[in-house]
């Protein structure tokens, strides 16, 4: 300690060169690797995905049908599975939209502040964590075991898959719309139904629309709850309602387990098209919220 | 005057107390019953899975603890599986906690807003990459080359005492700890986003404090973001946990399908969801009440875990209102 | 009681405090000098040319209506504007002569100097004893038997050790606000700052624990330096030896507003003969 007598002294600003700044900088630097440590599988799937699929990826490969395992990779597509996908996935939408827009109006609507709105909000929180594979087991014991395996029976356990999901996404956007817009309504004497209907839904549709978007992109990419509901088969099945049918994921994990270089090959050629159908759904989505989303989160 | 102030004017006085329209009433229970389908779907899972996986319960009784699994000889005890489950999910957790809470505060500690937006993307890209496409390149490009690396680490460790049995050849590309490694991959997301809400509300208020007696912005982070935060990043690890445990395709395709109970993480294993993805397909009478037995545990745990995580935030997020 | 540790760590002098300083008829050691300072957040000028300085050991109050710069002031002593993305000061600002915002100045060193206490109570989720040795902990300072004296000695400075010593490890956010005020300047000065920067350190306390704070004020002035932002011009007047008075200016013609200092003198002056006729308007205005 240095006693001072009075006068002007220079007091010493400069950052104390001690261990402090240091770990501070090294907090950092860990951080950012972090992000590193992340971006690098995502970059390397996606490139493998991009690299190994475009070589298989053609108008034919998407519509022909699916080959034995063993034909080389240049026979043959999927055919099959991206009908199956598309069908499938776009009755387990039709299925869980209405049923979860409808549950989200009760929960912020009607359910208020009452005991059964925040009991149903959990559950639905709580079933978003369900592991995907228990809904697929689930249609199984009460559907497939009596009507045997099917489109539909995939399309209720992808349902089961996105009613949670597109619970709470539009429980939020109903949330985001102020409450001006109710009472506005109500005041010209307007019942709860209609207000919901003519001024609620369509203020948060764009929101609405787009958490939807996102449920279908997460439904599209499922594989477990369709193993135990469709039975994959390579034949196509235009009919979704009855007899087994496939499915992009389905396909892929089939291709890959083949010890077939060519199933393989196939196997790549349909990731890259799930993950694009993925993308272009979030992607869509994206485009929608900003666009259309009038109260964004 | 106009017709509807007429027509108003001549209505009686008590008429304003109408009954509600059947259409709104109608509305109104069309929604509840959409609500309710929440509950009825949970109800259901719950009893028609127990009810096909009962005969295993009454045929094993405690036997389904047992490591006794040989379905040919009709033996369906399920330890390794309750093992491997167990095993991948921690070794999931312990690479993909500190990297996601890394990534949070990086987020809303460090960078200056316009640069969080990009980093968002690249981890909702993370998101939506499919369960079977990490499976595919697990096992056809990851496993392989990752086997190279075990062979390495194996014969390095070998001999030592603590690492050797655990780290030690030999080796297989599809194992436990690949299954680890890309559940990491997948829980990611879920544990980054729930750990960023709950890191970003920290008030300001409480940040200055710290600033303003000269700390950095480790000691901040640690002494005031950390501590506020630590109900939701408990809550975050949660429910990646339930996510790791659950996970069913990409672990049934990088584990290496082996029902085994060792300490051995380089050896191939299996677990409770890959086990019956990959054997239903056959699987008749016991065989296949044995497995839907396996997803009755595992919906009760995922249940059980992710109820503890709603309810640990939603108390912690109380309590920082209330401060 | 001296903490040599402390002091050497972090290289601070310790003028020895003269009679007369003590009295405070002759300024002391010039602490804070401002020339021509502006402040602007992003494109909007919330402060305009400000020059004043301010001696050691004694109590300043900033006074002025809302907007009128002088939080953004008191916040630019201890560098906090640094936080705000897009603020930006101009002019010189110096620190016992030290440009507080040039090139050999560091925030983190600057703060640990210059402490500051806040409008809204603001303790750490931690132990009132965590909260006190939060400061001296991240200097450096390890030794349990010398965090408790410092822990004791700043609470007994804060006219709060009877009050907690019996709970020390009981949450900081369980005291009332009146008591979480009191913390958080004992946390403040646990590190034996310089200065303390107190931005409405009452507005949000009832009137017994606002009359606690200011004898707390009165009593931290023989060994501190304070600047202390008000809108209770009584406040002012039984605390403060000088006072700074801010006004928003407003141009009709490119309907700007921004804050400037209008009067800087003894409290005594700016409140009984206030020499600037907005000083008047304001100081009159308010009281009776």
């Amino acid at each position: 300690m240095a006693p001072m007598t009075a006068g002007p002294q220079k007091v010493d600003l400069r950052e104390p060169r001690s261990w402090r700044r240091t770990k501070n900088r090294l907090a950092t630097a860990l951080m950012v690797l972090a992000f590193v440590l992340v971006i690098i599988p995502l970059g390397l799937v996606l490139a493998t995905v991009i690299a190994k699929g475009a070589s298989v990826i053609s108008w034919s490969f998407l519509t022909s049908q699916i080959p034995p395992s063993v034909l080389p990779a240049n026979t043959g597509g999927i055919g099959p599975a991206v009908l199956g996908t598309i069908e499938i996935t776009a009755l387990a939408a039709l299925l869980a939209v209405p049923l979860g827009i409808l549950g989200a109006v009760y929960i912020n609507e009607y359910g208020g502040t009452g005991p059964l709105a925040r009991i149903i909000g959990f559950l639905a929180d709580v079933m978003t964590g369900v592991p995907s594979f228990i809904m697929g087991l689930f249609i199984f014991s009460i559907w497939v075991l009596h009507f045997g395996f099917s489109g539909l029976a995939g399309a209720f356990a992808l349902g089961c898959l996105m009613l949670p999901i597109v619970i709470r996404s539009t429980d939020e956007m109903l949330k985001l719309v102020p409450n001006e817009l109710r009472e506005g309504s109500y005041a010209l004497g307007a019942t709860k139904a209609r207000v919901t209907l003519t001024v609620v839904l369509p203020a948060a549709l764009g929101g609405i629309v787009s958490g939807v978007l996102l449920a279908v992109a997460r439904a599209a990419g499922e594989t477990a709850p369709l193993l135990f509901t469709i039975l994959t088969v390579t034949a196509a099945n235009p009919n979704v309602f009855s007899g087994a049918n496939t499915s992009l994921p389905s396909q892929i994990f089939v291709n890959a387990s083949s010890p077939y270089v060519g199933a393989q090959a196939r196997g790549w050629g349909a990731a890259l098209t799930l993950i694009a159908i993925a993308f272009i759904l979030m992607i869509a989505a994206r485009i929608v919220t900003a666009r259309f989303a009038r109260y964004a989160p | 005057m106009s017709s509807v102030l007429q027509q108003h004017r001549a209505r009686p006085p008590n008429a304003l107390a109408e009954r509600r329209p059947l259409g709104d009433r109608g509305f109104q229970i069309l929604a509840l019953a959409a609500g309710l389908v929440v509950l009825v779907i949970l109800l259901l899972i719950a009893i028609s899975t127990s009810q096909q996986a009962s005969s295993w319960f009454s045929t094993e009784g405690t036997g389904i603890f047992s490591s006794n699994w040989n379905p040919a000889a009709n033996q369906f005890g399920a330890l390794a599986f309750i093992y491997g489950t167990a095993i991948t999910a921690v070794i999931a957790i312990v690479l993909a906690v500190p990297v996601s809470v890394g990534i949070a505060l990086l987020l809303t500690q460090v960078v200056p807003r316009r640069w969080a937006r990009p980093i968002v993307y690249v981890i909702d890209l993370l998101a939506v990459v499919p369960s079977v496409v990490w499976g595919l390149w697990g096992i056809l490009v990851f496993a392989p080359w990752i086997q190279g690396i075990y062979g390495s680490v194996g014969s390095g460790v070998q001999g030592v005492p603590v690492l050797g049995p655990l780290l030690g050849p030999p080796t297989s590309g599809a194992s436990f700890f690949t299954a680890g490694i890309i559940l990491a991959f997948m829980i990611t997301p879920i544990v980054t986003s729930l750990s960023r809400e709950v890191t970003a509300t920290v008030p300001a208020i409480d940040r200055e404090g710290a600033y303003a007696l000269g700390a950095t912005r480790l000691e901040m982070i640690r002494g005031v973001v950390l501590p506020h935060s630590q109900g939701g990043i408990v809550g975050a690890v949660l429910l990646g946990l339930g996510r790791a445990m659950g996970e069913t395709i990409a672990a049934a395709l990088v584990i290496g399908s082996s029902a085994t109970i060792t300490s051995h993480l380089l050896a191939p294993g299996y677990n409770m969801p890959a086990v019956i993805a990959n054997e239903f397909g056959e699987a008749t009478g016991v065989f296949r009440s044995a497995l839907m037995g396996l997803g009755v545990l595992l919906f009760v745990f995922t249940i059980i875990i992710n109820v503890l995580a709603r309810t640990i935030v939603a108390r912690s997020a109380r309590r920082g209102r209330g401060a | 009681m001296e903490h040599p540790e402390l002091h050497v760590a972090t290289n601070l002098p310790r003028p020895e405090r003269t009679a007369e300083q003590r009295v405070g008829s002759a300024p002391g050691e010039l602490i804070f000098e401002m020339k021509n300072v502006s402040i602007w957040y992003s494109a909007f000028k919330a402060v305009t040319d400000v020059s004043m300085n301010i001696h050691e050991r004694e109590i300043t109050a900033f006074i002025g209506s809302s907007g009128s710069g002088k939080t953004t002031v008191l916040r630019s002593f201890n560098r906090m504007n640094d936080l705000v993305p897009g603020a930006r000061l101009e002019g010189e600002m110096s620190y016992r002569g030290v440009p507080l915002y040039g090139k050999d100045a560091s925030a983190t060193a600057v703060r640990r100097r210059i402490g500051m206490v806040f409008q809204k109570p603001n303790p750490f989720p931690k132990s009132i004893y965590d909260n006190v040795a939060f400061g001296p902990r991240i200097n450096g300072q390890r030794h349990k038997g010398k965090l408790d004296e410092i822990v004791e000695r700043s609470l007994r400075r804060a006219a709060l050790w009877d009050e907690v010593k019996n709970r020390l490890r009981t949450s900081g956010l369980s005291l009332s606000g009146g008591q979480a005020q009191r913390l958080c300047i004992a946390r403040a000065i646990a590190v034996e700052p310089d200065v303390v920067l107190m931005d409405e350190p009452a507005s949000s306390l009832d009137p017994i624990a606002t009359g606690a704070i200011e004898d707390l004020m009165r009593e931290l002035k023989s060994q501190l330096t304070i600047v202390v932002v008000t809108h209770n011009m009584q406040q002012a007047t039984r605390v403060s030896d000088r006072t700074a008075f801010f006004h928003v200016l407003a141009d009709s013609e490119t309907d700007t507003r921004t804050g400037v200092l209008v009067e800087h003198g003894s409290t005594e002056q700016i409140f009984q003969d206030p020499r600037d006729s907005r000083t008047k308007a304001y100081v009159t205005g308010r009281m009776g």
